[in-house]
């Protein structure tokens, strides 16, 4: 009854033109997730600080070297489940293009050319996922990703069986280990690559479309976006990103087997969720995601310096989701007060 | 004993800002089949949901056998012998025949409530064979045709041993012979002994099967009579003799050349042989009844579905429309039927959804021009008036009416020379739709062309300069607005060939 008097009220409004002019809310500012993502992030830093003398300085930057690789596969990502849709298929789609390039480059290949390469199958494997998820419409992304996730790392185990294969140039170490002042190069690039990513979902005509379709495909479909095509578009930048993640990964373990990258898909796509991507679809930001990035990526590194094991430290992980999730509902989604006057 | 099994009085049922039902009145008369009539939107599944249970009036009384009663919920009314057959199929298509049978009362043995499969199964057909269906119990619900699904639910209605036996609109979606089978089914079920409400806007079942008929029109009782002792115009006054009010500001407008012309178009399975055009400054109607495939020649002609055959002209050419981008490009807009999920993003704020109609147009190289947007938007919002606090409120916070204003603020964002508008008014309050039809005829006036598809007589033979009616899938007749009138416009969308 009170919403049906409010519009009744409203009948006689018009609209107001001021709003055109400011906008900045400060309420409505300092109440969002991503404070409490800094606030989770400063907490975890300043842990790590406490429990080891040597996390200072450079070193704080140097300990992104172990998971920035992930961190290109979560640029993409964000887009991914901004659509509703999923992709669990990029750990497996790593592991290949990593395969691949030693093999390419171990056959005799140039090591510049083995690069461009690992990207092209990271490519390759998007675009197939892309394909089938737009044209196959009764099948979810999650079944179909499903399915590629084993063939992609099938394949990987067909080519390579159950080796390890390196003999990378000595250059080659500088993609994970290499600096630019005091910088990790891969930490660079992945600021690079945010800024752009970032740019391209808040700026651009694009990333307006992603939104709109994640809200709310039919009356995409009805407004002209061209849904399928954006699909496969961002579908193949996720596999791109998977084959940028393993030049990275390879890079820092200097060889690469089949099995490389397992497990990498449920982090990266923690890693979004906790940065307040909804699965739902249509919600969340570039910035959120990649503040969680550093969140889990120091976490776990605070956990190895204390000796917790690996196990253990997925199950803090696990809780550590479930907490900001729970978290952000309680934060962002209680219900508004209806307006006063 | 009473002669009535269920009496309903003065039953007013209200919706948030709608009164759905007004004081109707309704009387079922032990072993006979009673006709429900009405327009779409009459009101006629709403009073079916009172008496289910679905819903509780606001006043009135309900008797059952003499005795008053209340049903909270579709328990209390199927215990007391109540059951209704859906419009809609609401069997689960992936369970046997028997398991929906029996869903809800399943024969079980000995405290574990096992259950007795043998049994349900050889009942499960004893009620089909009885009914003459030729049905196996233990097919899957989801192999079976509309008219078997409806079998089923009726033996469902047999097994739970109804007294009164609703259905909802059971001939919508059969074929002649099907409804056919379906009258002899029906009788069948009075002769077993249950009282039965039979909705429908069909002239042809209330002929062949009803005693009595109710009629509702607006959500009002409009009278009961004697099947025999009333005539097809009478009839047809009674479901649609509204008097149109000064609701349409119909204005004068110069009709220019040939937008659109639509040539043969065909769709397999939905339409056929469709041609019509619409000229500069006209408004067309594209009436019938729902399931009479109008919306799907708007959706063809926009580009969502793909024709089978024929042709689409604008402007004397002929176009290729694959996709809603090459509507737009070539001048076509559409306001889709369902404002909701077709039209809106309603968790996003009107300019947005302005933008979202024509994102090109606010698009500076690769980026996005939010404050373009804004401005557009504020100015389309204001020319369309709007109601709301300012062009960032969300669209879910606003009426129907405001929201269809924001759906055509959208359209005008790109360039076009026709506006395909389907129901425009549906779900919109009486004052909202003045406007609507306002902004239709200004529209009009500027010289873009309109296609009004609608089921709302009043509304197409107010608004329209040309109206086209659709049967099953084909067009039955055209009329110049000066000739139609309401019961003209009816027989050709409920009786024509």
């Amino acid at each position: 009854m009170s919403k049906m008097a409010t519009l009744n009220k409203r009948t006689n409004v018009e609209l107001d033109r001021s709003v055109l002019e400011h906008k900045l809310d400060p309420k409505k500012f300092f109440l969002q997730w991503e404070w409490l993502l800094v606030i989770i992030l400063v907490v975890i830093l300043i842990i790590n600080g406490s429990i080891s003398d040597y996390f200072r300085g450079t070193q704080v930057l140097d300990a992104t070297m172990n998971f920035m690789d992930k961190g290109f596969m979560v640029l993409a990502m964000v887009f991914v489940i901004l659509l509703g849709e999923i992709d669990i298929s990029v750990g497996s789609t790593a592991a290949l293009c990593s395969v691949i390039m030693a093999i390419a480059y171990n056959a005799g290949m140039p090591m510049e050319l083995s690069m461009v390469l690992c990207l092209a199958v990271g490519l390759g494997c998007g675009y197939i996922n892309g394909i089938l998820i737009a044209k196959c419409k009764e099948l979810p992304s999650m079944i179909i990703t499903l399915a590629t996730m084993t063939i992609y790392r099938g394949i990987a185990y067909i080519i390579l069986e159950d080796q390890a294969s390196g003999g990378f140039p000595e250059w080659f170490q500088y993609l994970s280990w290499g600096y630019v002042g005091p910088i990790p190069f891969s930490l660079l690039m992945f600021i690079i690559l945010a800024v752009v990513f970032g740019l391209l979902l808040h700026k651009s005509v694009f990333g307006r479309q992603v939104y709109a379709m994640g809200n709310n495909e039919t009356t995409s479909r009805y407004s002209g976006i061209k849904v399928n095509r954006n699909k496969i578009i961002i579908f193949t930048l996720m596999g791109l990103m998977a084959g940028a993640c393993a030049l990275f990964l390879t890079s820092r373990m200097a060889s690469t087997r089949p099995n490389v990258a397992q497990g990498y898909e449920l982090d990266v796509i923690a890693m979004v969720v906790l940065g307040g991507v909804s699965t739902a679809g249509g919600k969340g930001n570039m910035l959120g995601a990649i503040l969680a990035v550093f969140i889990v990526g120091y976490l776990r590194y605070g956990l190895g310096l204390i000796n917790i094991s690996a196990q253990v430290m997925m199950i803090i992980i696990g809780l550590l989701l479930i907490g900001s999730v729970l978290a952000s509902n309680f934060l962002l989604n209680k219900p508004k007060a209806l307006p006063k006057k | 004993m009473d002669e009535y099994i269920l009496e309903l009085n003065h039953i007013t049922k209200i919706f948030p800002g709608v009164k759905a039902l007004q004081d109707v009145n309704f009387q079922l008369k032990r072993g006979e089949i009673h006709a429900l009539m009405g327009e779409n939107g009459a009101g006629k599944s709403t009073f079916i949901k009172v008496i289910t249970g679905v819903h509780q009036p606001e006043e009135g009384t309900m008797k059952l056998d003499g005795q008053p009663v209340q049903f909270k919920s579709t328990r209390d009314s199927q215990e007391a012998g109540i059951v209704c057959i859906y419009q809609h199929s609401t069997a689960y298509p992936d369970l046997s025949v028997t398991e929906n049978i029996f869903l809800g009362h399943e024969i079980t043995k000995g405290k574990m409530k096992a259950l007795q499969w043998k049994e349900m199964h050889a009942k499960a057909q004893e009620l089909l064979d009885r009914l003459g269906a030729d049905i196996d119990s233990r097919a899957s619900m989801g192999t079976l045709s509309v008219a078997q699904q409806q079998l089923v639910e009726i033996a469902k209605a047999l097994s739970s041993q109804a007294r009164i036996i609703i259905m909802d609109e059971p001939t919508a979606a059969l074929t002649k012979r099907e409804s056919e089978e379906l009258y002899e089914y029906t009788e069948k079920l009075r002769e077993g002994g249950a009282s039965i409400i039979f909705i429908s806007h069909r002239f042809e079942d209330m002929y062949r099967l009803a005693d009595r008929v109710t009629v509702l029109r607006d959500a009002q009782y409009i009278g009961t009579w004697d099947v025999d002792a009333i005539s097809n115009e009478d009839m047809i006054i009674a479901m649609v003799g509204r008097e149109i009010k000064q609701l349409f500001p119909k204005r004068k407008i110069e009709i220019g050349e040939e937008i659109l012309k639509v040539e043969k178009l065909g769709r397999t399975g939905y339409f056929k042989d469709i041609s019509f055009d619409v000229k500069k400054g006209e408004i067309v109607a594209l009436t019938g009844l729902v399931g009479a495939g109008r919306s799907e020649v708007a959706e063809t002609i926009f580009g969502i579905a793909q024709p089978s055959e024929g042709t689409i002209y604008v402007d004397g050419k002929e176009v290729k429309v694959k996709s809603p981008t090459d509507a737009t490009c070539a001048g076509l807009g559409l306001l889709p039927e369902d404002r909701q999920k077709q039209a809106l993003i309603l968790d996003w704020e009107i300019s947005k959804n302005i933008g979202l109609g024509n994102m090109d147009r606010f698009r500076d190289g690769p980026w996005y021009n939010k404050t373009k947007e804004s401005k557009t938007a504020q100015e389309l919002a204001e020319k369309m008036a709007v109601k709301a606090s300012s062009i960032y409120d969300k669209a879910s916070s606003l009426s129907g009416g405001n929201q269809q204003k924001v759906v055509v603020a959208k359209a005008l964002t790109s360039n076009l020379k026709l506006i395909i508008m389907d129901e425009p008014t549906k779900g919109v309050d009486v004052g909202a739709k003045a406007a609507i039809y306002e902004i239709m005829g200004e529209l009009a006036e500027q010289g873009y062309g309109i296609l009004l598809i609608s089921s709302e007589m009043p509304e197409v033979l107010g608004m329209a300069d040309r109206i086209i009616v659709m049967k099953s899938g084909r067009i039955t007749a055209e009329f110049k607005s000066e000739e139609a009138n309401q019961e003209k416009i009816l027989e050709a969308a409920m009786l024509g060939e």
